[in-house]
């Protein structure tokens, strides 16, 4: 559109973000101390291949939420470039940005304030196809009632008010209201956070037939790395508002380089049980530094078991260590051992 | 679509999944205050007698019938007369139609003004709220009655002049209501949902947050009617309203210099007052019950 064609563009890639910021301005405490920055994303880069699924794993408050409304504009961006095929969308406003918002839809966390509660479920689901213009109003009618079959609700339902469904019932309708444009890419915020774990593995189990049915991107956020490991092909680990540790699922399960990923790894309930794993456990301690205004040097270090002295000066840049496996830490060398094999070794 | 069949329906029906239509859940709240119901029916009889009563009765309400100050239930006078002898029934029962009037335009501007402020305050936030908080800060410190006094004396004292006056004086309240709960909405995710679907600012002040913000309007509208009667009350009382409009207002404030030797010419129309005002307050308590969505649980 108003963009010209990205030459260096990966065809493969469906959405492509480079040092992407998201800051937020803190208001003033008074009229001499200025308030401060939320630095909530601060210079990420990641690609998602077409038809694939990438995910964004971190503990609360580590920016994955605001990564993924950036993706969205829907929030104000402070720097950097978001692709989404092949046209840049952090330029776009108006008209043109409300055209390409066909392409991207989202499903939220809390299936209880993502609908709005004075709408029934059928004018939620058909919403976006009366407000983008899709198809002819007997023809949304139709694919209302198609959408509702798919995700596994029953069409007689689209008369009911959302406070009528379970919280389970709930993200099917935001899932069918995200699939309502056809859209390529769909992000998906910690769509199973707030259900119980036995509907997690149902809606996670929609999600993946959705995408193989209509060959879907995804991109999944989510702060559990047993869902993460379940549906994503790709993941970045983001800490404070960065990605410390990128690559596809195997590598990252059975290699994990960043201390940081190795803790949560190790926090999982089913490798906790893997026999001698229990001694080189790496425990986290604390809750994270605050992104207002964060300190020098690694963003982890405060919580490292392994940190040195040059840790708090100099901040790690994130390299690939080797194909395809990308981390943030002076301490994993060429060789590619991360620190905590190596003191398991020692 | 890749499968014909429908799928079996979801398996995660754990929590009891309550039919109810929203209007249904509401009229059962609703009802189960008996005050509300009470102050209903109450403010329906008002409401009644101020549309029907004067084509139904015929009357002249500043005719004088009988001799001036004759005591209630003496010769055939309900209420007894006035200082004019007016019958004072048939002067109460007309004089509900201009105070009615004049009570629910003026909360309709209260509410239409409020809102409007309010909600375009909370919504864009920064300058846009600075300004317009500060114009509504501007309003708060002004006495109300003194403000509609003048705004009435300017202008000439008829029915909507008294109307426009009450509702540019009391708008503040629901302007700052309205703000809070604009604010808070506005970061609900259905919310971003809307902006994510390409609504534009328009459809998600007017479509998509009013209606959800909408429920403690609603009662504090049903109070500001109460406030606006009040203050139609003090208006025509000190003179500054349609004098050839009857109203309860009026009525006390003609008789008012017999208050000691003839107390039902000023608590007749007094009453009156009185219980419509406490109509719209059990009515404002029935309708925050029944929104209240924590009472709903129980
Ligand atoms: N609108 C906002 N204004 C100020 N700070 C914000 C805003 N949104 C998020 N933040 C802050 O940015 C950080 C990242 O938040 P978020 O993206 O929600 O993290 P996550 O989804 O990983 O839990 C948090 O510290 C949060 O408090
Ligand atoms: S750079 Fe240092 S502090 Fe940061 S993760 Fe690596 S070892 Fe720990
Ligand atoms: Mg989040």
């Amino acid at each position: 559109m108003s963009s010209a064609p990205n030459l260096n563009a990966d065809a493969d890639n469906l959405l492509e973000v480079s040092g992407l910021k998201v800051h937020f301005p803190l208001p003033r405490k008074n009229l001499m101390t200025p308030g401060g920055t939320v630095h909530a994303v601060d210079g990420i880069n990641y690609n998602v291949r077409r038809g694939s699924t990438f995910g964004i794993v971190g503990e609360s408050g580590s920016g994955k939420t605001t990564a993924a409304l950036a993706a969205m504009r829907l929030v104000p961006i402070t720097a950097g470039s978001i692709r989404l095929d092949g046209t840049e969308m952090t330029t776009l406003e108006g008209d043109a940005l409300r055209a390409m918002r066909r392409k991207i839809q989202i499903v939220f966390q809390d299936p209880y304030s993502s609908l709005n509660p004075r709408m029934r479920a059928g004018a939620i689901v058909r919403e976006p196809m009366d407000l983008m213009d899709v198809g002819s109003p007997d023809e949304r009618d139709r694919r209302v009632a198609e959408l509702f079959r798919r995700v596994g609700l029953r069409p007689e339902q689209v008369a009911l008010f959302p406070h009528q469904f379970s919280g389970g019932q709930r993200q099917r309708i935001g899932v069918a209201r995200a699939l309502a444009t056809q859209p390529e890419l769909i992000v998906c915020d910690e769509p199973v956070s707030a259900l119980d774990v036995a509907i997690q593995a149902q809606i996670l189990n929609l999600l993946r037939e959705l995408q193989r049915d209509f060959g879907l991107t995804y991109l999944f956020i989510s702060h559990d790395l047993g869902v993460v490991q379940y549906i994503c092909d790709d993941i970045a680990v983001m800490y404070l508002g960065e990605i410390v540790e990128q690559s596809d699922r195997i590598s990252l399960f059975s290699t994990p380089l960043h201390p940081y990923t190795w803790a949560l790894i190790s926090a999982v309930p089913s490798a906790r049980h893997r026999k001698g794993e229990e001694d080189n456990r790496v425990r986290l301690q604390g809750d994270p530094p605050s992104p207002i205004d964060p300190p020098p040097g690694c963003h982890f270090a405060p919580r490292c078991p392994f940190a040195e002295d040059r840790c708090h000066r100099e901040k790690p840049s994130l390299r690939e260590v080797k194909a395809g496996h990308l981390v943030s830490c002076h301490l994993v060398g060429e060789d590619c051992v991360p620190p905590h094999v190596k003191t398991a070794a020692a | 679509m890749a499968d014909t069949e429908a799928p079996p329906t979801p398996m995660d029906d754990t929590e009891p999944v309550r039919i109810e239509h929203p209007v249904v859940e509401f009229l059962r709240m609703y009802l189960r205050n008996w005050a509300a119901i009470a102050g209903f029916l109450m403010f329906m009889a008002i409401v009644f007698a101020a549309l029907f009563a004067p084509a139904l009765l015929q009357r002249d309400p500043f005719e004088m019938v009988w001799m001036p100050f004759s005591p209630p239930g003496k010769d055939g006078y309900l209420l007894g007369t006035d200082n004019l002898g007016r019958d004072l029934l048939i002067a109460v029962i007309y004089g509900a139609r201009a105070t009615l009037a004049v009570g629910a335009s003026a909360a309709g501007i209260t509410i239409f003004i409020g809102i409007t402020i309010g909600s375009l305050a909370g919504y864009y936030r920064g300058w846009v709220d600075e300004v317009l908080m500060r114009i509504t800060e501007f309003f708060q410190v002004l006495p109300p009655l003194l403000l509609a006094m003048v705004l009435v004396s300017l202008f000439s004292p008829t029915l909507p002049t008294v109307a426009i006056a009450i509702g540019v004086v009391s708008w503040t309240g629901v302007a700052r209501l309205a703000r809070a709960e604009f604010m808070r909405i506005r970061e609900l995710e259905f919310v971003k949902a809307a902006r994510s679907i390409g609504s534009r600012d328009r459809r998600i002040i007017w479509r998509v947050i009013l209606p959800n913000a909408l429920p403690p309007l609603i009662v504090n509208a049903a109070l500001t009617v109460g406030v606006a009667i009040l203050f139609e009350a003090a208006l025509s009382f000190l003179g500054l309203s349609d004098p050839n409009v009857m109203s309860w207002g009026k009525l006390i404030g003609d008789n008012r210099d017999y208050l000691l030797d003839a107390p039902w010419t000023v608590t007749m129309p007094g009453v009156a007052i009185f219980l419509t005002v406490l109509s719209v307050s059990l009515i404002g308590d029935g309708l925050n019950d029944a929104f209240n969505p924590r009472l709903r649980e129980r």
